[in-house]
């Protein structure tokens, strides 16, 4: 996939060889220098976000390229974007490793994408977002393959199938909106999907349910993803719908197209 | 091609045949006589081997359901021998490792366990369940084929009722079926059930209570639904088939009109052994679809839905196809309640779960006896219509078809608007709009439709095929060849279109036909006739309706351009 960037702003989206990578970064850099010089000349003195993590302060001038046209300098948020103080690492986490931020188009929801930025860019826009005030961090102990599977099934049902669809296969919200298929969440995405409740999904914070809970329903939703379907082909695990439609157009569709073989036959 | 003709009323057409007998003819002999010489009884089965069955595919619409039910008796015994209808509650141990400790009622388990740990288990249930899908899908096309040919008319309307109940019972076995498994899905369904029988005003409450044996869910009602599953509808379903079948063969079968066919003869193939084989064929061609999607295709994943808890719903909680279209109605009425004295009337529940269905089935299983009273045709019919030849009629079904399907559709609402991204709310009120809209624009559009064809046959029948040869006359005028029919296609036609030998008379709604038959005029009232003059003295309430209702039904129908046309000027101006 040829796909070049054409502002160094706008984060490249393709898959991105190393050569190209080196390039992208040389111009990232002299573009941060740009702006943190401009931004040394004209930022308000007491801006809260100096920090002395490395880390942070990286992530703090990417956010600045590629956030803070919506959200704010100082994450405060703005006309079209909500104020940032206070998600936590883990909503930025999540919504940059799942692809939803930087958002390229306002429709109904943001949609997944490949993220724009690699592992480590994540994870210092996130401290950085993080710094900006308390709220949920990265959770760190992500072992679900230990936590009881049918426990977080019951879990799931009770708390998620709601909106996602008794296999995670997703549903629909009032107004367009939608809970989506939960198919390419990965476990810590499925995390702090819970802990952060992106848009229109509600927080589960850790009184509703606990990390180990959580860990449970990822296990279990990462169970039911991977594993095949016992009957033969799942029909897209949406229920009674899409085997009405196989009945229709495959059961009596044959049925009857045997009948007028038969009947042209004798 | 081995066509062969019965009379109607007689007994087998060719007892008396000669010696030359080919080899399937040899075979029911042969066969005839070892059972006569056990039972004695060669006359009648001799008479049955005879009987002629005309060989139009959609004749056979009605075997798929016959034998995706054969289906359901087989593997549905199998199930039994392994369900557990109980809703007491138990830790599941088996082999399914997402829901192991978890508890369940009985029922759930087991059918898990049918899933999991019976040899040959979840295929029996896919392949029963998928049986059940086209049992009731084959059910509703036998139907409209029935309707939409006319078949239903006497003296066949008893065989139309039986086949309405049939087709209400396999509604109601379905979902009783559905409902054992008791996991997450199905109990939501008979939680809307429970509902909707507690919004019948006044008993609503005690009929709930009746039959769930308390509140719901309680602990009765898996096992009452299991009893009527496997015992009593099935009883009921195999004894009313019976009849219907029954009634078919003292009957003969119906056929469309066509050369050397009459009101009163069979013209078609044997039923041993040509139909009998191809019948038989069928029957494997069938066993084989069904088994085939039951082996490819999941159905009902139960252990994905989880055990039933009053506190768990799934997003897009459907029934089975056909429940939809009472999920449909449930999901587009808008939510109107009243409150008088203390009481709550739930028209949100009550119209589209009672009301509309309770019409939907009423009107089908009336329609025949209001077209036959409408019509005053009192004659017999063994001689089909074509769809196009009664507009009105087919129209109404079209209307009726575009009605259900709409409610079918909403019933899907959220998974429309998921799959196309659009909003719930707009799919719902486009929905509301065209379960208004839709059905009068299908019924005129049939109804052109229909008209366009019987103009289409005129045309072909009076001015020959279009050959697509352009001449030039010596005057300069271009005219296009029309080449005349050949004479057996143009005989054929005749026929279809009704201008020769319907002795009996046709449906009097059989728009353009009726009155051609040599005493058309004596069967069918019509307007014409002695009965047309009482018209004019002042008439009952009744009779008024009735006038109307006939002429909507036979209105805008195509003048006949040919001697006959006398007759018509009679009818529309009865001077008696
Ligand atoms: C084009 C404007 C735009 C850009 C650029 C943008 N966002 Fe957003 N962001 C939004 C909007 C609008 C929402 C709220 C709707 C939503 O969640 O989709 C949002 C929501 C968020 C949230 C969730 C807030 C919450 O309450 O949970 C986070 C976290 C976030 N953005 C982070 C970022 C980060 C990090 C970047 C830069 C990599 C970024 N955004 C770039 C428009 C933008
Ligand atoms: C009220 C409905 C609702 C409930 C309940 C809910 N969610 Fe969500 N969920 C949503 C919506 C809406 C989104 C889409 C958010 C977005 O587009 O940013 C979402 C997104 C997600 C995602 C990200 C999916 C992706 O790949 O884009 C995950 C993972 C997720 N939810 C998991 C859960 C889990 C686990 C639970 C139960 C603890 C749950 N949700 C309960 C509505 C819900
Ligand atoms: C006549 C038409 C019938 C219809 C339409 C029908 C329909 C159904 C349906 C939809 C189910 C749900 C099955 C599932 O997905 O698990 C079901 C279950 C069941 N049926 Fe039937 N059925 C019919 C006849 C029968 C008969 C005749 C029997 C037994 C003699 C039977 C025994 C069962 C049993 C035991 C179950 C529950 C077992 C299970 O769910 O695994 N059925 N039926």
């Amino acid at each position: 996939m040829e796909n070049v960037s054409t502002s160094a702003l706008t984060p490249d989206t393709g898959h991105r060889s190393g050569r190209r990578r080196f390039a992208h970064a040389g111009i990232v850099l002299l573009v941060i220098g740009l702006f943190g010089f401009l931004y040394a000349a004209f930022a308000p003195s007491h801006s809260a976000a100096t920090s002395s993590d490395p880390a942070i302060e990286q992530g703090r001038q990417l956010y600045l390229q590629g956030c803070s046209s919506c959200h704010g300098l100082n994450g405060e948020g703005g006309v079209t974007a909500p104020s940032l103080i206070g998600v936590g690492a883990a909503a930025a986490d999540f919504q940059m490793s799942a692809g939803f931020m930087p958002l390229r188009n306002h429709t109904a929801e943001a949609e997944r994408h490949e993220p724009a930025y690699d592992d480590t860019e994540i994870e210092q826009i996130s401290a950085y977002i993080g710094s900006l005030g308390p709220g949920p961090a990265i959770p760190t102990n992500l072992d679900y393959q230990s936590a009881p599977l049918a426990f977080g099934g019951q879990l799931f049902r009770t708390n998620c199938a709601q909106c996602h669809n008794f296999a995670g296969s997703g549903g629909a919200l009032t107004y367009g909106k939608s809970a989506p298929s939960l198919s390419s969440a990965s476990p810590k995405e499925i995390y702090e999907a819970m802990l952060t409740g992106p848009e229109n999904m509600p927080v589960f914070g850790d009184q509703q349910i606990t990390p180990a809970q959580k860990l449970a329903i990822v296990n279990y939703v990462r169970t039911i993803k991977t594993s095949p379907n016992p009957g033969g082909a799942g029909l897209g695990r949406i229920g009674p719908v899409s085997e009405t439609a196989v009945a229709w157009l495959v059961g009596i569709g044959v049925c009857v197209v045997i009948t007028m073989w038969i009947g042209s036959k004798v | 091609m081995s066509s062969t003709t019965t009379d109607t009323p007689g007994t087998g057409g060719s007892s008396g045949a000669d010696e030359n007998v080919p080899a399937g003819e040899k075979a029911t002999r042969a066969t005839l006589k070892y059972v006569d010489d056990h039972f004695g009884s060669a006359g009648f089965l001799k008479r049955s081997m005879d009987k002629v069955f005309p060989d139009h595919w959609s004749f056979m619409l009605g075997e798929i359901a016959l034998y995706s039910f054969v289906i359901l008796l087989l593997t549905g015994v199998y199930l039994t021998l392994f369900f557990h209808a109980s809703q007491h509650e138990v830790i599941y141990n088996g082999s399914y490792a997402p829901l192991r400790g978890v508890p369940m009622t009985d029922a759930y388990a087991s059918t898990l366990h049918i899933s999991f740990d019976v040899r040959g288990g979840l295929l029996m249930r896919q392949i029963h369940h998928w049986a059940a899908l086209i049992f009731t899908t084959s059910i509703v096309v036998h139907m409209f084929r029935v309707f939409f040919t006319g078949a239903f008319r006497k003296p066949r309307t008893i065989n139309w009722h039986i086949g309405v109940i049939l087709m209400i019972l396999a509604i109601l076995e379905g979902f009783a079926g559905y409902s054992l498994p008791d996991d997450l899905l199905s109990g939501t369904g008979l939680r809307i059930a429970y509902s909707v029988a507690e919004s019948i005003p006044v008993v609503g409450t005690y009929v709930c209570y009746f039959l769930f044996g308390g509140n719901y869910p309680g602990q009765d009602i898996i096992p009452r639904l299991f009893i009527i599953h496997v015992l009593l509808v099935p009883g009921i379903l195999l004894a009313l088939i019976g009849a219907h079948m029954m009634i078919l063969w003292h009957q003969k079968h119906t056929d469309f009109p066509g050369p050397g066919k009459t009101e009163n003869n069979v013209i078609g193939s044997k039923f041993y052994p040509t139909f009998f084989l191809k019948t038989n064929g069928f029957l494997f061609m069938v066993f084989g679809v069904i088994a085939a999607l039951g082996a490819f295709a999941t159905i009902n994943p139960v252990w994905l839905y989880g055990p039933y808890s009053p506190g768990q719903v799934s997003a897009g909680s459907q029934p089975d196809w056909y429940i939809l279209f009472l999920e449909g109605s449930l999901r587009m009425m808008p939510n109107w309640e009243t409150h008088i004295f203390h009481h709550t009337i739930s028209w949100n529940i009550l119209i589209p779960g009672v009301i509309i269905p309770g019409l939907m089935f009423n009107l089908m299983a009336l329609y025949p006896n209001i077209e036959a009273w409408a019509t005053k045709d009192k004659g017999y019919h063994n001689l089909l219509d074509r769809p196009r030849d009664v507009p009105v009629r087919t129209a109404l079904g079209v209307m009726s078809l575009t009605f259900y399907m709409i409610l079918v559709i909403g019933g899907a609402n959220d998974i429309l608007a998921t799959t196309f991204h659009w909003s719930l709310q707009a799919v719902t009120w486009v929905l509301r709009v065209l379960l208004i809209v839709a059905p009068p624009i299908a019924f005129k559009l049939t109804k052109r439709f229909c008209l366009g064809l019987q103009h289409h046959d005129e045309a072909l029948l009076h001015h020959g095929v279009e050959t697509g040869i352009i001449r030039r006359l010596p005057h300069g005028e271009y005219i296009e060849i029309e080449a005349e029919l050949p004479p057996e296609k143009a005989e054929v036609l005749a026929k279809q279109i009704g201008y020769v030998g319907h002795s009996n008379g046709h449906a009097a709604i059989t728009a353009g036909t009726n009155g051609h038959g040599s005493n058309g005029h004596a069967t069918n009232g019509n307007g014409s006739g002695p009965k047309g003059g009482r018209l004019k003295r002042p008439v009952g309430l009744a009779e008024t309706a009735r006038a109307r209702m006939e002429h909507f039904l036979t209105e805008e129908r195509e003048p006949v351009p040919d001697a006959h046309a006398a007759d018509h000027a009679d009818e529309e101006t009865p001077v008696h």
